[in-house]
């Protein structure tokens, strides 16, 4: 239920929506789209990317001297969970061909592929299997399927999308998978939703030129990653999955090669070595860093601890300067504060409008733009509405237009999840719109991989979210569950392979050592230490009462 | 625009508000948390440093399967502590895990029919219509209609009744026949999805295309391009009507 003060707001939305009903209907643009130079405008002054603070320079490692998001770098430039001189490296708790760190999407599709490839595999994961951003996603995955669709054409969208900063090798990969990845999905079990004839139901994305955004209700990320948890526990000779113990540091061996991880068993606080020809980083995305105080969309595990394994083994990290915030987050019910309202709510024709009800912006811009014009329109030109305890502003999602356009039960139909969440707090989404304002969603970029998923760094591969350059600067939707499939599988294929070939020398971890000499000599005296592995949310004045816990970053 | 103004007017008026706190047991231990909360924001504020029972926070994991009761009722509830709000003096306690049986099997050796789940469930069979899964589920699911399907040998009514299952596990702990009915339920929907749902041309010939490397030298021309011209191209494409 929305507060008395927000009715006459919502009366306004009510009656602007048979006009924009009209328009809707008439198969011509709500809203003029903007133009390059329009979209400039409203970026650089609008999106959190370009405030003062938003970035700084790293000091150490080798990105050095590079411009990234100032959480990360903080991240970065921390010291590790352990002291590499507390270590017996000669005794080795697991050996295997490839460790996959990481148990959402990515990781899954990775091992599956490295069995099927003749190889033995372990995953190692923070919270349980299928605890990921991939259990999440709602809308939907991309690929070329329809006749009026190529490759071709999908590879012009993400690039255009990606601000054209895109690493284009990678874009190939994704547009020229895409179809395959659907195909292996379907064939796994995964029930797409679907036209009576049996051809995929497919609609328009942000930022898109044709309709190719497959999905399973809004469901669609727990539609697959319930099937690649599933078809991973089908495998336990081949596959063996250790949950609640993150990997904190990589192994390597003297001749430079990484040669598995250090994993921490999060309830006996024992720290776990596996030895591994291969190794995949598949650790998912850092919404729960909670970059400019951004509520987020990600789950609980979501940290970046990828970048930081990765980084100080002496991987390269790229467009590292750039954040996706999502432009529907809900900010009222203020319970589910962060919540993602997925875009399929706007590509089936629902409109953001001000607490005026006009609609002032064309719905389906890319992600970047659409979210600076909901801030523009709450900062600089004060049309938002403000919520009652956190005092947060947000502009309304136009939701029950939905129903005019597509008949009446297309919600429940089709949104189950959204219909269900509002449901909970006593808000019919059919009848009533939502409060929403961009929220943390999406790491852009990540480790630098080619596009079979090496990293510069022999045996390390990443797959997935932490991985970087394949959407450049900005994602469309649709495109990072396609992201996770397409590189998750492509990196089980090469890892292992690789497997077969590699020989691993004498153990080490001389480049923790090595990065903590480069924190001494670049002046950085901090008592920050990463991976974070989990947010705390325990208030202050707790932590206070806390007097003889012993914190270790965010961890007690 | 008077109406503009007057709705300008009313929310100035409105200032963030400080909650009201409310005393709950967390394992039967009270404490102090500010109404409104969800049972998991409750735990931290608590103090709770949550390892396992958390997730997507969000509805869609099932990581965070709760029992709890109200002081004005015998009965036992259940539901997920990232979507419930807390009441005064409910006393709440979480499932941190449940050791439910999976069966190993390849999908590839299985028939889409009711005597696949004899085989792999055979209990399922046992179900004795009690619906205490269905009262247990925090989605709202009609479990054991989907069971009962299944006992039918409906495979597509049980695909789509579970549909939305998050696999929290409630009503398996519940369930007096010992059922799992979360993984009988993903073999249902990859049974359906594998072998019975309808399948469209399209994607067998764009397949085929890519395997004849149809769009290859299209790309290839597209990765080479410099900015400009890459950017006319993309700005001069025509757009699918929604
Ligand atoms: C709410 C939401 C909705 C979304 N909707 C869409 C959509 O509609 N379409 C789309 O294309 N994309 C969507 N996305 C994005 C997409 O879901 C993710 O980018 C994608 O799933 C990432 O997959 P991943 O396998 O790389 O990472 P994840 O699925 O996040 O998996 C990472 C895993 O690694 C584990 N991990 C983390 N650190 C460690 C460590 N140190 N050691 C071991 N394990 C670790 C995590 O616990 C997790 O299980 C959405 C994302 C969110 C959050
Ligand atoms: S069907 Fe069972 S496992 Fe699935 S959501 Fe409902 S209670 Fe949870
Ligand atoms: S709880 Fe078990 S026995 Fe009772 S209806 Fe559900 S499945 Fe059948
Ligand atoms: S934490 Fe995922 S459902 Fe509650």
């Amino acid at each position: 239920m929305y507060p008395e003060y927000m009715q006459e707001s919502l009366k306004l939305v009510e009656k602007t929506r048979p006009e924009r009903l009209k328009k809707s209907l008439s198969g011509e643009k709500v809203f003029t789209p903007m133009t390059d130079a329009e979209r400039g405008e409203v970026l650089t002054k609008f999106h959190p990317d370009y405030k003062a603070d938003a970035r700084q320079k790293i000091r150490i490692g080798p990105n050095r001297g590079e411009n990234i998001t100032s959480e990360v770098a903080d991240l970065l430039e921390s010291h590790s969970r352990i002291n590499p001189d507390d270590f017996d490296l000669s005794r080795v708790d697991y050996d295997t061909d490839v460790l996959v760190i990481g148990g959402g999407g990515g990781g899954a599709g990775a091992a599956l592929l490295a069995r099927e490839n003749g190889a033995k595999v372990i995953i190692a994961t923070k919270l349980r299997i299928g605890d990921s951003n991939s259990m999440m996603s709602q809308g939907g995955v991309q690929a070329s399927v329809n006749p009026n669709d190529s490759p071709a054409i999908h590879y012009l969208d993400v690039l255009g999308g990606g601000h054209f900063d895109n690493k284009p090798d990678l874009v190939r990969a994704l547009v020229t998978d895409a179809p395959l990845v659907i195909k292996w999905l379907e064939e796994l079990g995964v029930m797409f939703d679907k036209n009576p004839d049996g051809t995929m139901l497919t609609m328009l994305g942000g930022g898109c030129s044709r309709k190719r955004m497959h999905s399973a209700r809004d469901y669609t990320g727990a539609a697959i990653m319930r099937v690649l948890r599933d078809e991973v526990k089908n495998h336990p000779e081949d596959i063996q999955v250790i949950e609640f113990s993150p990997a904190i540091e990589l192994l390597m061996d003297e001749g430079g090669q990484v040669a598995g991880a250090i994993l921490y068993n999060l309830e006996t606080e024992e720290y776990i070595m596996v030895r591994a020809k291969s190794t995949i980083i598949a650790t998912g995305g850092f919404g729960r860093l909670h970059i400019k105080e951004f509520a987020t969309t990600n789950h609980y595990g979501a940290t970046a601890d990828g970048l930081v394994l990765g980084y100080r083994a002496g991987a390269n990290l790229l467009y590292m300067d750039s954040v996706q915030y999502h432009p529907t987050g809900a900010v009222y019910p203020e319970q589910i504060l962060g919540f993602l309202i997925t875009e399929k709510v706007r590509t089936m024709g629902a409109q953001p409008v001000n607490k005026f009800g006009e609609l002032f912006v064309f719905p389906l811009e890319p992600r970047d733009v659409e979210s600076s014009s909901f801030i523009r329109e709450c900062t600089e030109r004060g049309k938002g509405i403000t919520t009652p305890h956190t005092g947060r502003v947000g502009i309304w999602l136009d939701s029950p237009i939905i129903e005019l356009i597509h008949g009446k039960g297309a919600i429940q139909k089709q949104l189950p999840a959204m219909y269900r969440q509002y449901n909970r707090f006593d808000i019919d989404i059919t009848k009533e719109p939502m409060l929403v304002f961009p929220t943390l969603h999406y790491q852009n970029g990540g480790l630098e991989i080619n596009d079979k998923c090496e990293t510069k760094l022999p045996n390390l591969y990443a797959a997935g979210e932490i991985s970087g350059g394949v959407h450049g600067r900005n994602r469309l939707m649709g495109n990072s569950v396609l992201d996770y499939n397409v590189f998750g599988r492509r990196a089980g294929i090469a890892a292992a392979l690789n497997a077969k070939e590699v020989k691993l020398g004498k153990l080490t971890l001389n480049h923790v050592k090595r990065y903590e000499r480069e924190l001494q000599e670049a002046g950085i005296h901090t008592d920050r230490i990463s991976p974070m592995l989990l947010p705390n949310y325990t208030p202050p004045e707790v932590r206070a009462r806390q007097l003889t816990a012993h914190y270790e970053g965010t961890l007690r | 625009m008077e109406e503009n103004k007057s709705v300008m007017k009313k929310e100035e008026k409105t200032q963030p508000q400080k909650a009201k706190m409310i005393s709950l047991y967390i394992m039967g231990k009270k404490y102090e948390v500010p109404e409104g909360s969800t049972i998991m924001g409750a735990l931290e504020y608590a103090g709770y440093q949550l390892k396992r029972g958390c997730g997507c926070r969000e509805g869609f994991c099932g990581a965070c399967a709760t029992v709890y009761r109200t002081t004005d009722d015998y009965k036992i509830k259940t539901g997920l502590a990232c979507q419930t709000v807390v009441v005064p003096n409910m006393y709440l306690a979480q499932i941190p895990f449940f050791p439910a049986n999976k069966a190993l099997y390849d999908l590839n050796e299985l028939e889409p029919s009711i005597s696949t789940f004899q085989e792999v469930y055979p209990e399922t069979f046992r179900c004795v219509s009690c619906n205490t899964c269905t009262k247990a589920c925090p989605q709202d699911l009609e479990v054991m209609d989907y069971i009962q399907a299944l006992i039918r040998g409906d495979i597509a009514q049980a695909a789509d009744l579970s549909f939305d299952c998050i696999m929290c596990g409630l009503c398996a702990a519940r369930c007096p026949a010992e059922i799992v009915q979360y993984n009988v339920a993903v073999l249902a929907r990859r049974l359906y999805g594998k072998y019975l749902s309808k399948k469209g041309e399209y994607l067998k010939s764009r397949l085929k295309e890519i395997k004849e490397h149809k769009y290859d030298k299209e790309i290839e021309e597209f990765m080479h391009m410099d900015r400009e011209s890459i950017k006319k191209k993309y700005y001069a494409r025509d757009i699918e009507k929604m």
